[in-house]
């Protein structure tokens, strides 16, 4: 009467049920990127290289949200998170003219906004909706309101080259040749993934964005892992807002961020919650951008309003066709009562 | 006494704003004994059991535990101390397997990772020595209810509980499942862990426990065995007057048939016919019981009675007529009186006053509205009349329906669909988790619309509440009726066996 549980299956047909369709688009994705790169090695390089670094802040967000959202706070603040923290760490390193100061600035900032949305949803427990966007327009009303026009930072993080691993056909390009941030997406990608389900602190977060009160009777303290993941969440958007002014850009436009924040979010649904699910929908979203980017260049005779369009279809059709229902967290969203 | 305890509490006393929940409460627990907390809803049982797990601090009060004082100010002190609870809901993580579940908050690492391997084994060694069956990998929402309280059990012995704390444990389970219970917790005592066991039904206290401690209105009553006392003497111990166990009626004068059942098939959600062709009538003036183990088609057929969900085939005729069931408002006209399942989903709208809960199936006509426009003066006058007639204990009829206990939630119920003309009335359990007074009063209700002349359908999983309540008994198993037999002709034991679906011998050894 019930279908198999995973539990009881042996372990190949667990892993294909569960891995299947993931290893099967894996697959797909190599091939097609293998063709691609004996057909045009320099085009594709190129497109890989800025598949990456279009997800960077994709998947940073993501992390952001996802720490958040397992431990029941919803953030939709990270838009504002991101930008509060690009303009704040082009400011410190303007002043201090030092690009690692101003990382440190950006990632204090982030985490200092997460520490206001978590005073605001677990604290004084307002509808979260509405303190992410508190939190978005503090963001957008004092970068615009303090922004100077003239005001400039001298060059951004360079590339670090990984010795020889840089040197490697295809890969070397795309993942080994990277400057700071990147990598330290990459990485924390790995380490939010392995905290969430391979040790005490990822089982109490979850425990306590599931059902916080059992969490509580066996002495988890609710409050402080809701506080504690969104601060870190925040760190990291602001470690994505820095990206876009120190790495990325080199300088701060008003409202630069432009959505990220969002689509950021959509990552993070897209990848169900967790952090390689994140990267790869992050990495799928940056593809079609890339992709998007070489049509324009190529000089397409399509009104380029349409390409632009190009990632955010594939993005509904990929989310509409293969991701299936994601399950959220149970307790997302709701403040949690002491009896 | 020689005997050491396991743990005392001395004048506990807490207050809420407005109420006394637990005054001056002295409580002993001897080490080895099941001792059972009887009590109304209300009567602070829940707010002593919250206090010594410490998730309430008291206003004052002492704790002992195995002789020495105790502090308890939080559920982290009440766990180091050897007290677990299982609480009446259930405080497991349903995605989280059951080796996650027990491991929270008490994890075995190695390095930064869980160990989950030595976990399982560990649990696994402890579910043998309690004799707990439960398989550490499987996901807890997969699991019976019956499972996930052996969980809960487990999880508590896994932080060396010795003295467990059960908070209304039988409540959810099935009457097998509460045997499994039973020895479940007769095994725990035997190894030495002490056994607090809260609840409010009678026959369970005295088949389990070694002692009774009764509360009443946040004060302890007395403390008594069950070789001191039986069922009448405890009701009258929770209540503070005697209760009648046992509804006295007078033999049914069953007349012109009202509702007529013909081969009714209803899908459930999973589109799985869980009605089978049902065939049965009820007469004005008799009460028929449908008895069955949960799950059985049960509710479904009471939601197609009432226009609650599609009916696949088969009739159903009101008096004779064939009446529009996908509509309750022309049902509720035509005289069906519906307590539903679920009070609090479907028989009340929790946030809404008394006043308008009980006018919710007729706050359309007059005197309740007049021109589309409400009338609140009738719709407040007739609250204080019908929560002075069914004796529903709150504040105001301008309190939220969801402030009240369950037992006056389910008299608003009442009070609302028998203060109309009642032609067809059908309860389903209609005395779910309420307590001894409460039931008392709605079985006599219920005794009198059929005395009034009104054919009563009455769906209950209590076997006793059919037994004493009804005229004839339908037996439903596997979505199909397996006998209709009038009450005294059929034994409890009998009745238990159809409703696991076994044949009936033709001669029944023992009957009444």
């Amino acid at each position: 009467m019930m279908a198999d549980t995973y539990s009881s299956l042996p372990n190949w047909k667990y892993f294909l049920r569960r891995y299947g369709v993931l290893t099967g688009l894996g697959l797909v994705v190599l091939m097609t990127t293998l063709y691609f790169y004996f057909r045009d090695p320099q085009i594709t390089e190129a497109v890989l290289a800025s598949t990456v670094r279009y997800s960077t802040p994709l998947v940073l967000g993501a992390l952001c949200g996802l720490l958040g959202e397992r431990a029941g706070v919803i953030n939709i603040g990270i838009e504002g998170q991101m930008l509060m923290s690009a303009f704040v760490g082009f400011l410190v390193t303007a002043w201090t003219k030092s690009l690692w100061l101003g990382v440190v600035g950006g990632v204090l900032t982030g985490a200092l906004m997460g520490l206001l949305l978590a005073f605001m949803s677990v604290t004084l427990k307002l509808d979260q909706i509405i303190g992410g966007t508190v939190i978005n327009i503090i963001a957008i009303g004092l970068t615009g309101y303090f922004y100077q026009v003239g005001l400039a930072i001298d060059g951004k993080l360079k590339p670090i080259p990984l010795g020889p691993l840089a040197n490697l056909p295809l890969v070397g390009k795309v993942f080994f040749d990277n400057p700071p941030i990147t990598y330290a997406a990459i990485v924390l990608v790995f380490v939010v993934q392995y905290v969430l389900f391979y040790t005490k602190w990822g089982l109490r977060t979850r425990a306590v964005g599931e059902h916080p009160r059992a969490a509580d009777t066996v002495g988890v303290d609710v409050y402080f892992m809701r506080y504690a993941n969104v601060v870190l969440g925040g760190a990291i958007a602001g470690l994505a807002g820095a990206f876009l002014t120190l790495e990325a850009v080199g300088s701060f436009e008003r409202v630069m961020t432009n959505g990220r924040g969002f689509i950021a979010l959509a990552v993070m649904l897209f990848g169900k919650y967790t952090p390689l699910g994140a990267w790869g929908a992050a990495l799928f979203f940056g593809l079609t951008s890339a992709i998007q980017t070489q049509v324009q260049f190529a000089g397409v005779d399509i009104p380029h309003q349409f390409i632009g369009m190009i990632p955010y279809v594939m993005t509904i059709l990929v989310l509409a066709g293969f991701v299936g229902r994601t399950r959220v967290p149970a307790a997302d969203g709701a403040p949690y009562e002491k009896e | 006494m020689s005997e050491t305890l396991a743990l005392e509490v001395r004048n506990i006393t807490k207050r809420f704003p407005g109420v006394l929940a637990n005054d001056r409460v002295n409580f002993a627990l001897k080490k080895g004994e099941i001792h059972a907390l009887l009590g109304e809803n209300g009567a602070g049982k829940s707010t002593l059991m919250n206090v010594i797990y410490g998730l309430y601090s008291p206003d004052e009060g002492e704790f002992f535990v195995d002789g020495q004082p105790a502090e308890i100010h939080n559920p982290h002190d009440a766990i180091s101390a050897g007290i677990g609870m299982v609480h009446q809901h259930f405080m497991l993580v349903p995605v989280f397997s059951v080796a996650e579940n027990i491991i929270l908050g008490s994890e075995v690492t190695r390095a930064t990772k869980l160990d989950l391997r030595t976990a399982r084994r560990e649990i696994r060694e402890l579910s043998q020595q309690y004799g707990l069956d439960v398989d550490p990998r499987a996901i807890v929402e997969e699991l019976p209810v019956g499972i996930q309280q052996r969980v809960e059990i487990v999880k508590a012995l896994y932080r060396k509980a010795k003295i467990l704390v059960l908070d209304e444990p039988t409540a959810v389970l099935t009457p097998q499942e509460v045997e499994g219970l039973f020895r479940v917790m007769r095994q725990l005592t035997e190894r030495g862990v002490s056994i607090i066991f809260i609840t409010h039904k009678l026959k369970e206290v005295l088949a389990v426990s070694d002692s009774i401690t009764v509360m009443r209105r946040g004060q302890v009553v007395g403390t008594t065995t069950p070789a001191e006392t039986d069922e009448n003497g405890l009701a009258e111990m929770m209540v503070g007057r005697e209760v009648l166990l046992e509804v006295e009626k007078g033999p049914a004068q069953p007349k012109e048939i009202v509702l007529e059942v013909k081969d009714l098939s209803v899908y459930d959600e999973r589109q799985v016919e869980v009605v089978r062709q049902v065939s049965f009538d009820v007469r004005a003036g008799e009460i028929l019981g449908i008895a069955g183990v949960q799950g059985n088609g049960q509710t479904e057929l009471a939601e197609a009675l009432t226009g609650l969900r599609a009916v696949l085939s088969g009739t159903i005729h009101l008096n004779g007529v064939v009446v529009p069931f996908e509509n309750p408002r022309a049902l509720t006209e035509a005289g069906v009186s519906h307590i539903p399942e679920d009070r609090q989903k479907h028989g009340l709208v929790l946030p809404y006053s008394i006043a308008d809960n009980l006018v919710l199936s007729s706050y359309y006509k007059k005197p309740y509205a007049q021109n589309g426009r409400r009338n609140f003066q009738a719709v407040l006058g007739n609250s204080v009349e019908l929560v002075e007639q069914f004796d529903v204990r709150t504040p105001g009829p301008q309190v939220p329906a969801g402030n009240l206990s369950g037992g006056n939630q389910q008299k608003v119920i009442v009070a609302r669909e028998l203060s109309r003309p009642v032609k067809l009335l059908i309860a389903n359990q209609p005395t779910r988790g309420l307590d001894v007074g409460s039931i008392e009063y709605i079985h006599k209700q219920i005794i009198k619309e059929r005395d009034a002349g009104a054919a009563v359908l009455l769906i209950s999983a209590e076997l006793d509440e059919i037994k004493s309540l009804a005229d004839r008994i339908a037996v439903m198993f596997h979505g199909e009726i397996v006998a209709v037999v009038p009450v005294d002709a059929v034994s409890k034991s009998d009745l238990g066996l159809l409703m696991a679906g076994s044949e009936l011998k033709k001669e029944p050894e023992s009957v009444g």
